[in-house]
């Protein structure tokens, strides 16, 4: 009778190891093959998906761990995007020089709080504090409040609306409906030189390796126990003498800034950032993309996101229009189908085959007692 | 201030309690004195208010009047902050992290007694609050196992488990046993009472010969009062009781 509890025994040896293993083999497909195998134009499409995986690695943390929808992150991802390229648009001005598009639409009188981007430290770090205190005060008001499931969902999609709008309202300032583009250098490395944009996809892959151990760490500790906790008996918590509140505003905020930084990337990478790229149906995008890969685990958020950003720009170069369409499709076939996205298939796999190997052993042994 | 001084503190005083949901009032004036080293029991019929005083004690029903635990007030806190003053409660149905293995289930309990920094840290071995709390409720065998899987004896164990981890002081259990195999029971009945020694333990409970078994004290609710309170001989020879509770007994059980 000792079968059951190797069979437990097993897997939890595997699973120490198991994010390490990955991560090692992401690495090397990334920083690696990846580079070796793929032309300056493939490379550029994957570092644009690299970074739409980073934002959804925290996506896979606050919906797949910690069970809150975040159907918004275009807002964070935008705010990052917004950050970076304001700096690149006042540096490609010159000191003291003013962005083209506000001599276009405006007087050439550039507002006060664009001055604070001329300086690359203070952009790097509005990149992680502005859409982290945002997470953490909205958070705050959101789950202090004990406002959760759908209309959390709501609310986060409205606010990722209104951000949309905004940002489109403000044609002076933020470059409206075309929002912000042309961009030449980045940090004083030209952004012609394909030299560069593989040093740029080389960052890309950098950060998105970093976030996944970051999150794989989050998901070992104490903490990543928390949260699963927290996800499924909130209530149950409170009576454990812990505020369910802090688990999921920790996630949530480091959700927001992982967005961010992707946001931030995706810039340089792909040249322009505009409302489009922050709106609902780009952060619809972004979920759809975890749900496919399996918003629990832990590379299933990013693999889904680079899958879904491959068949967008596939899909979308033959079907222009109807991409929209399929992808809301694909999110609600998955969460109806397959809430566990496709690393669950995975992982029902494997079982199967752990099931297989334990009959084979008590097979043998019921053989060899039968001799 | 010695520590005898503040064990004088040590139980769970409440006075004149009110809950109220809009016009119906659930508990009319409850008045209980629960001292540590003592099973209580909390009996009555169905809808007599036993879980309410349970829920207003734990900052799940908004209550009126007066609850103290070791000289805190315990009407209007939170949930949370009810747990941290060493206040745990179970559920009718054994509410555990299906999700979370049993081992995990019990260390999760003991969060709020580790450093900070711990809980940025994988969890290395087994702690040793963990351990013997599973070794009291008879779960130590079962540690590597989704709670999930869990008979509903056995979360009902892992539940009490937790607050032993959790080192709760006052144990408010609802219905422990229902649903438990004779044996279970007993089983049941018997870590009451040690785990009881150096805690307050109060049971809401149906199963009136579980009750005269392990009873140290018993209240009697109806109709969200107190009909009596004393030993399980006391009650029994109550004629009020008699009148009012043990006379529909019969008819309660059949409902259960």
């Amino acid at each position: 009778m000792t079968s059951p509890r190797t069979s437990f025994a097993e897997p939890t040896r595997f699973a120490k190891a198991g994010p390490w293993i990955g991560l090692a083999v992401l690495a090397v497909a990334l920083l690696v093959i990846a580079p070796l195998a793929l032309s300056p134009f493939r490379l550029g499409l994957l570092a644009k998906y690299l970074c739409y995986a980073i934002a959804a690695v925290g996506i896979g943390l606050a919906w797949g761990r910690g069970g809150m929808l975040v159907l918004g992150q275009g807002m964070y991802f935008g705010l990052g995007g917004y950050a970076m390229a304001m700096h690149l648009k006042l540096a490609d001005a010159g000191p003291n020089g003013i962005p083209d598009f506000m001599l276009l639409y405006a007087d050439g009188q550039m507002p006060l709080w664009w001055e604070p981007f001329r300086s690359p430290l203070v952009t790097l770090a509005a990149i992680v504090l502005v859409p982290g205190l945002l997470a953490t005060i909205l958070g705050l008001a959101i789950f202090k409040r004990r406002i959760k499931g759908a209309y959390f969902a709501i609310l986060s999609q409205a606010l990722t609306a209104a951000f949309a709008l905004l940002l489109i309202g403000q044609v002076k300032t933020t470059g409206g409906y075309n929002g912000l583009n042309n961009f030449r250098g980045f940090f004083g490395y030209s952004l012609y030189d394909p030299a560069n944009k593989k040093m740029l996809y080389l960052i890309a892959a950098g950060v998105l390796l970093l976030s996944l151990a970051l999150v794989a760490h989050l998901q070992r500790s104490r903490f990543g126990e928390l949260l699963i906790a927290t996800r499924d008996a909130e209530e149950r918590v409170r009576f454990l003498g812990q505020d369910p509140a802090f688990p999921k505003l920790l996630a949530y905020v480091v959700a927001a800034v992982l967005a961010a930084v992707g946001g931030a990337l995706y810039v340089p990478i792909v040249g322009i950032i505009s409302p489009d790229d922050v709106g609902v149906v780009a952060s619809i995008g972004l979920i759809a993309g975890v749900a496919l890969g399996g918003r629990a685990s832990l590379f299933g958020p990013a693999l889904g996101a680079i899958a879904v950003g491959y068949a967008e720009s596939t899909l979308s170069e033959r079907f222009a229009g109807s991409w929209t369409y399929f992808q809301g499709a694909l999110f609600i076939v998955v969460l109806l189908l397959l809430p566990g996205g496709l690393s669950s298939v995975l992982a029902k796999a494997r079982e199967a085959a752990g099931g297989r190997r334990l009959r084979r052993v008590h097979a043998e042994a019921g053989e060899v007692a039968a001799v | 201030m010695t520590a005898e001084l503040i064990r004088t503190d040590d139980y769970l005083e409440v006075r004149d309690l009110r809950v109220s949901f809009g016009d119906f009032v659930a508990v009319d004036g409850v008045a209980l004195t629960l001292l540590q080293g003592q099973v209580h029991f909390l009996v009555g019929p169905n809808g007599a208010g036993k879980t309410t005083v349970i829920d207003a004690l734990t900052g799940l029903a908004r209550g009126q009047g007066v609850a103290t635990f070791d000289g805190e007030d315990l009407l209007g806190r939170s949930s949370h902050a009810i747990a941290r003053l060493g206040v745990g409660r179970t559920f009718q149905t054994a509410t555990v992290f299906n999700d979370l293995t049993v081992l995990q289930n019990l260390d999760i309990a003991g969060l709020r007694h580790r450093r900070r920094r711990s809980l940025w840290r994988a969890r290395h071995g087994i702690p040793d609050a963990v351990a013997e709390a599973a070794e009291a409720v008879g779960l130590s065998h079962l540690l590597d196992r989704p709670a999930g899987v869990l008979s509903h004896g056995q979360k009902q164990w892992l539940e009490i488990g937790m607050l032993l981890v959790q080192d709760a002081r006052v144990l408010l259990l609802d219905e422990p046993v229902a649903g438990m195999s004779a044996q279970e029971r007993d089983a049941t009945g018997e870590l009451l009472h040690r785990i009881g020694r150096e805690r307050t333990i109060v049971v809401v409970e149906h199963d009136m010969e579980f009750v005269r078994r392990y009873a140290d004290v018993v209240t009697v609710l109806h109709a969200g009062r107190v009909l009596a309170s004393g030993s399980m001989e006391q009650i029994r020879a109550n004629p009020e009781v008699q009148r009012v509770y043990l006379g529909d007994h019969a008819e309660g059980v059949s409902n259960a």
